[in-house]
């Protein structure tokens, strides 16, 4: 290793010790560390905020629910399109240079949108009859058919989705009743118009949450599918925006509230802000390459010249040892 | 739910400058770090009697 | 003749007695009185280097309120104000453990403390801070609550976009629970232990030499100075 830091001739300390108890030093610090935590849990407490449920978007907003559950269906959505490891498309997959770790690792966790957020949790319910032919007749259509009937009833909820955002007046073709989304297709949308009213009543009734988590197995700890049909609406994103947790708010260092989260995250929600990064498809993989660079860097620093001589060069240790030489100049 | 002194379930304030925008709360600790950083090299430290008696009498241990 | 009745336990273990050679290496690395000693250099006289036992401290405060929620079950905190109040100390001795674990990393950088073969102490306190990090983030995904919806939904782009999505799951809050609990703070403790030992063997990093003093010394005697110079250049790893 002399190799690495030939500048370096540190003797053993062959001078005084003084008597020092070490593990005394070690039960006051946990003393006043553990009354430190308490006072500061009798003062401020932690943020506790419930968590959104598939029922709750569904009646808080059921416009956004059904353009995200059509999306679902006709394989449009962020979910739909992401790619490893949920399926096999491409609109999520990051890539620097010709690292493609995303495609490499493949499809780990497959989820099929139209069948696990729409068609199986539709088919969970009984005794309706209209429904049962509804499905019946989209299972047995062809490709072309289904993204039709999809597109139809899609296109006007999109259309008022844009104008909200961009403060325009909506269209006119969607409207909402007493939790009701009442969708003026753009065409012929076959049965798809009848399977999301049904889906959103199921949503409200908490069916969509239970399907989606419990479905296939009873126990259950993955919280994926539910997550990400959650995450592919409005609901999550609105909450988040309102607590400071979005990526150009540096929402990666906040907690909710007015909390104090992860400021030693600084430098990691930094490069989001500046470009390249900032408007690139790629921006984590970028980010993370970055950032395990000078992980690896700091972890590294006795060896990196300049930055080792550092402390030597600016002498904050004058300060900290500044009794130590006061005593050996005064010999 | 325990109740607290302070209650912080509110939107957070934010520090604001350029393209930098940091809730307050995080400032505020950023800001106590540097705060007893400095402090922690600048007080004396107790025990200094201690320290003098070794370097005087020549303790080796 | 021995007048010292032979030790019952000692037996004639072959040299190449794997007991006895991790014994003796360990003996021989860290004898008790370096393990545990009851004093420390004349220079360590600074309330900088409190920052490495309050980073432990707090370290003992998460494990001990985390194993009370452990004791309990993830969703007691959400529903009695008892375990509302240890989640609350889990989260701020969190808050206070990277607090002084950046305190003491400002303080060691400042010490260029890897010197005089230190580096592993630098290499393991480093590591220590960047695996920290990944256990603060699967506690903050098992919080069962918004925040942890959000943070996992958010996060998992960036563990898909490097390929570890595929077997690390921020939405599984199985995995991630069991990565928090268990498997993380078992690699922060053992990578705290290193460094605690590593820095017992080392001893404290000794001050700079002044370059007036190293002057002084190069004209004087070429024996060390009575109370045990330390000289040293610019900061640099040795081994």
């Amino acid at each position: 290793m002399s190799l690495l830091a030939p500048g370096d001739d540190t003797q053993p300390w062959k001078g005084r010790y003084y008597p020092y108890d070490l593990v005394k030093e070690l039960c006051i610090a946990v003393g006043v560390v553990g009354l430190l935590a308490v006072l500061l849990t009798v003062l401020f407490s932690s943020p506790d905020d419930k968590p959104s449920t598939i029922a709750q978007w569904s009646q808080q907003k059921p416009a956004d629910f059904v353009t995200a559950a059509v999306k679902e269906l006709d394989g449009t959505s962020d979910t739909a399109e992401y790619g490893p490891p949920y399926n096999h498309s491409s609109a999520s997959v990051q890539h620097f240079s010709f690292l493609h770790p995303q495609r490499w690792l493949g499809v780990s966790h497959p989820i099929d949108t139209e069948k696990d957020f729409v068609v199986g949790p539709l088919e969970t319910i009984s005794n309706d009859p209209a429904l049962t032919a509804a499905l019946a007749q989209y299972k047995a259509a062809p490709e072309t058919q289904k993204k039709g009937w999809a597109e139809a009833y899609a296109k006007p909820l999109e259309d008022t989705a844009t104008a909200e955002e961009e403060k325009k007046t909506p269209p006119g073709t969607v409207s909402e009743s007493n939790g009701l989304v009442t969708v003026k297709t753009a065409g012929n949308a076959g049965p798809v118009p009848l399977m999301m009213a049904r889906l959103l009543a199921l949503a409200k009734s908490g069916g969509v949450d239970g399907s989606l988590l419990t479905g296939k197995q009873f126990f259950q700890t993955d919280y994926t599918k539910p997550l990400l049909f959650m995450a592919d609406g409005g609901l999550l994103g609105e909450r988040a925006a309102e607590q400071h947790l979005l990526g150009d708010q540096w929402g990666l260092m906040n907690e909710t509230g007015s909390y104090p989260g992860q400021p030693w995250l600084w430098l990691y929600a930094l490069w989001y802000q500046v470009e390249p990064m900032k408007s690139s498809p790629s921006a984590d993989i970028e980010v993370l390459l970055i950032m395990s660079l000078l992980s690896i860097a700091f972890v590294c620093v006795p060896f990196i010249p300049g930055i080792n001589a550092l402390p030597r060069k600016i002498p904050v240790y004058k300060l900290i040892w500044k009794e130590h030489y006061h005593a050996r100049g005064s010999e | 739910m325990m109740g607290a002194v302070f209650n912080l379930n509110h939107p957070a304030h934010t520090v604001d400058w350029e393209f930098i925008h940091l809730s307050l709360a995080n400032v505020v600790v950023i800001g106590l770090m540097l705060l007893v950083f400095v402090l922690a090299i600048v007080l004396p430290f107790p025990g200094a009697a201690s320290r003098q008696a070794a370097r005087g009498r020549g303790d080796a241990s | 003749m021995s007048s010292v009745a032979p030790d019952p336990r000692a037996t004639q273990a072959p040299e190449k007695s794997w007991t006895v050679k991790v014994r003796e290496a360990g003996v021989a690395a860290l004898p008790p009185e370096k393990l545990l000693p009851d004093g420390q250099p004349t220079y360590v006289a600074s309330w900088i280097y409190m920052f490495g036992v309050a980073s432990i401290a707090a370290l003992i405060v998460i494990i001990t309120s985390g194993s009370i929620l452990a004791l309990k079950g993830p969703a007691w905190w959400h529903y009695t104000g008892i375990g509302h109040f240890f989640n609350s100390i889990h989260l701020w001795a969190v808050e206070l453990f990277f607090f002084a674990m950046v305190v003491h990393l400002w303080g060691k950088f400042w010490m260029a403390s890897w010197r005089g073969g230190r580096s592993r102490v630098w290499i393991t306190g480093a590591v220590t801070f960047l695996v920290a990090i990944p256990c603060a983030l699967t506690g903050y995904v098992s919080q069962q609550n918004f925040d942890a919806q959000w943070i996992s939904t958010q996060a998992k782009d960036a563990m898909n976009s490097i390929g570890a999505g595929a077997f690390f799951n921020l939405t599984n809050f199985g995995q991630m629970y069991s990565y928090h609990v268990l498997l993380l703070p078992v690699a922060v403790v053992a990578l705290v232990s290193a460094h605690v030992l590593l820095v017992r063997k080392h001893g404290v990093v000794p001050p700079f030499e002044l370059e007036q003093r190293k002057a002084a010394l190069a004209t004087a005697a070429p024996s060390a100075g009575q109370d045990g110079s330390s000289a040293s250049t610019d900061g640099g790893a040795q081994s």
